[in-house]
């Protein structure tokens, strides 16, 4: 029963019976996890991140159209073998979610504070009045000015950014060990999107609690996540440290989609290099590698073998990609590649 | 706050004072009007139509009084609205108390003149009917039975249908099919049909009624609720609920129930007017409230057989209240749907 890992999740299949036939929303995930230690979901809109994060949760079990396979262990029960009792008292004290969209992630006609006493007294079976201290502290802490007069506010009566600091304050309440944050900043605007993820970053730190952050974005992984994995149609292509893979991205999609972030200091008029074609139809995805069709580099036996996630890494830092093909290690220029397309200096 | 910055208000071309003079004017010849159409000795058509001038005037008064004291034009239809079922309840809850002439026992309105025309000053300022009782202490009284029945009715419609809703909205599948069969063969029988039959059946007591009503409230209190559950279970805030380990009972007491509450509130303001008429309908065909006691209905039906040729005011009056009430009721509750309607709210 005990192991070191907070979470692992193994070969975790969630798939969708839907009028189209049968969709692979998560293809075989694993990942682990220790206590404290933050990792990025990065994949395009489609790619199963947000499922597979709500499969960890536990929130998406088996249904009458929904099938989940493989085993979620987090803090050493498994998630999708226990009741659904069990399962409400793991929501809360051990695993928390932010999600995406804070102007309907709160509830319209309750009060701010009213959103995480409630948690609280649930819980934790605190007082009234030891909830609302409490809340208040909590507030403060995820950087609400006047917190105290907050509580008394309703949703609508705060910024899309301060709704967000609430949502983060509700999930942080009973003090989870693991903090999932399904793409926390996509409604807001760029500004206040760094606050938040900093926000984040540094409560996960502080609070020494395990943090997934998903995101579609690489750039707000880059720096906020100990490990980063990318995934492309319910797959996992590529796991490492977030440094390896920024530094040297080995799968050619993990590449793509570095090289399609605008920098700074592009030169101007520099074409924004996006990543040709589209995610496949996860109701009938392509047999070989899934990024095959739209992989510059991609060769026969790519679009009729499935490639294998194999380590490239050291036993201490593993690096995992799945391509038959995967890019050679820096500096060494690949094939058919404008060097200066690459990009791998850091700003 | 109230300080004139400019000379004419809001929308109008006239100045502040002159606003003022009109209105004071108005409402002074409006008032007049009243006292005179209702007191003078003439045909009771020729009262009404004075008395019917005198309150439109009075309210034009009003109206502008106010329009040149606040700067704004205010909705006075409103306001009328508001003040005739504040007047009615209180007079209403009051009336045991109040110095009212005789509404129910025969006996003792031996003495009292039958078919007294409406005069304000005299003892029966609304007339007396074929025993002599007085119409005005009718009128309260049968305001007492109709607000008892409606209020009671709509109420037990708004709980059962509301919460019945609530339920199918959020299990949605075999429950949904279930209360939707059941709310469609409701809505399938006419509703007086249905309210006949049962007053066939039933003792023709408040309490039996109020339950009889309340079967007609609710399938569409079902169907309110049931529609705008399934709008709010899809928001986030419904499975950030779940997320932090809220029951299925919880979401739908303190998540749902509170923003079905406010579109069910309007429903019900409306729903009081419709069930005074279906109310007065069943005692005018002699199926509800049994003469002597008074409701609208009964009073009304007391016109019959050529009654109402000779004093049409036996009928004019039970029916005036009648109109009145549900009028104000109507357009209170279609205000209060404007306000509060989903779809137009902001949140």
């Amino acid at each position: 029963m005990t192991s070191d890992y907070l979470l692992e999740v193994d070969d975790v299949r969630t798939e969708f019976a839907t009028s189209r036939g049968l969709v692979r929303a998560v293809d075989g995930v694993s990942l682990t996890l220790r206590p404290g230690e933050t990792l990025g979901i990065v994949g395009e809109s489609g790619s199963g991140k947000s499922v597979l994060g709500r499969t960890i949760m536990g929130l998406i079990t088996n249904g009458p159209s929904t099938t989940v396979s493989g085993t979620v262990r987090l803090a050493g029960q498994d998630v999708h073998a226990i009741s659904a009792s069990q399962r409400r008292k793991l929501w809360g004290p051990k695993v928390a979610m932010v999600f995406q969209d804070p102007m309907t992630s709160l509830n319209p006609v309750k009060k701010v504070g009213v959103h995480i006493t409630e948690a609280l007294r649930l819980h934790l079976g605190v007082g009234k009045a030891e909830a609302r201290e409490r809340a208040v502290d909590l507030l403060k802490k995820v950087g609400i000015p006047e917190p105290a007069r907050r509580m008394n506010q309703y949703p609508h009566e705060l910024s899309g950014g301060m709704r967000q600091r609430v949502v983060i304050a509700m999930a942080l309440s009973c003090d989870p060990e693991l903090l999932i944050a399904d793409e926390p900043t996509t409604a807001l605007d760029v500004t206040v999107q760094k606050q938040i993820l900093d926000l984040l970053a540094s409560l996960s730190t502080t609070l020494n609690m395990a943090t997934i952050l998903i995101s579609h974005d690489l750039g707000a992984v880059e720096g906020r996540t100990d490990r980063v994995q990318v995934m492309y149609a319910g797959r996992v292509v590529e796991t490492a440290r977030t440094q390896t893979v920024f530094n040297a991205p080995s799968h050619p999609y993990a590449e793509a989609l570095l090289a399609s972030i605008p920098r700074l200091n592009d030169p101007p008029h520099t074409i924004l290099r996006a990543i040709d074609g589209t995610p496949p139809d996860m109701a009938n995805p392509p047999s070989g590698c899934r990024f095959a069709p739209r992989c510059v580099y991609a060769a026969d036996n790519c679009r009729t073998d499935p490639p294998v996630l194999a380590d490239l890494g050291t036993a201490l830092e593993p690096h995992r990609v799945a391509c038959h093909y995967p890019l050679p290690a820096p500096g060494v220029t690949p094939p058919d590649l404008d060097p200066a397309g690459l990009v791998k200096e850091k700003n | 706050m109230f300080m004139p910055r400019k000379q004419t208000p809001e929308g109008s071309s006239l100045t502040r004072t002159q606003l003022g003079a009109v209105g004071a004017g108005l409402l002074i010849a409006g008032l007049a009007l009243l006292v005179v159409g209702w007191s003078a000795p003439l045909v009771l058509f020729a009262k009404a139509v004075l008395v019917l001038a005198g309150v439109v005037t009075t309210s034009q008064g009003l109206s502008r009084v106010v329009w040149a004291v606040r700067g704004r034009r205010p909705d006075i239809l409103v306001w009328l609205c508001s003040a005739w079922l504040v007047l009615l309840i209180t007079v209403a809850l009051l009336a045991p108390l109040l110095p009212l002439g005789e509404h129910v026992d025969v006996a003792s309105a031996l003495t009292a003149p039958t078919y007294q025309t409406p005069e304000l000053l005299s003892e029966h300022p609304l007339g007396t009917n074929n025993y002599g009782l007085d119409l005005l202490a009718r009128s309260v009284y049968g305001a007492r039975t109709s607000l008892v029945i409606s209020l009671l009715a709509v109420a037990i419609g708004t709980v059962v249908g509301g919460s019945i809703g609530v339920v199918a909205g959020y299990f949605r599948a075999g429950v949904d099919s279930v209360v939707g069969i059941f709310t469609n063969a409701l809505l399938a029988v006419p509703p007086l049909i249905l309210l006949i039959a049962l007053g066939t059946v039933l003792d023709p007591k408040i309490r039996n009624i109020a339950l009889a009503l309340a079967l007609i409230t609710i399938p569409s209190m079902i169907r309110l609720a049931r529609a705008n559950t399934i709008a709010f279970a899809q928001r986030e805030f419904v499975l950030a609920a779940r997320a932090m380990g809220a029951t299925r009972l919880r979401v739908m007491v303190r998540e749902l129930t509170p923003n079905v509450m406010l579109p069910v509130f309007s429903m019900m303001i409306v729903m009081i007017s419709v069930l005074i008429v279906a109310e007065a309908s069943l005692s005018f065909l002699g199926l509800g409230i049994q003469a002597p006691e008074p409701t609208w209905g009964n009073m009304i039906s007391e016109g019959e057989g050529g009654t109402m040729q000779d004093f049409p005011h036996v009928v004019l009056v039970p029916g005036t209240f009648l109109f009145l009430t549900v009028f104000s009721f109507n357009l209170l509750g279609e205000k209060a749907q404007k306000r509060w309607d989903a779809r137009s709210a902001k949140i």
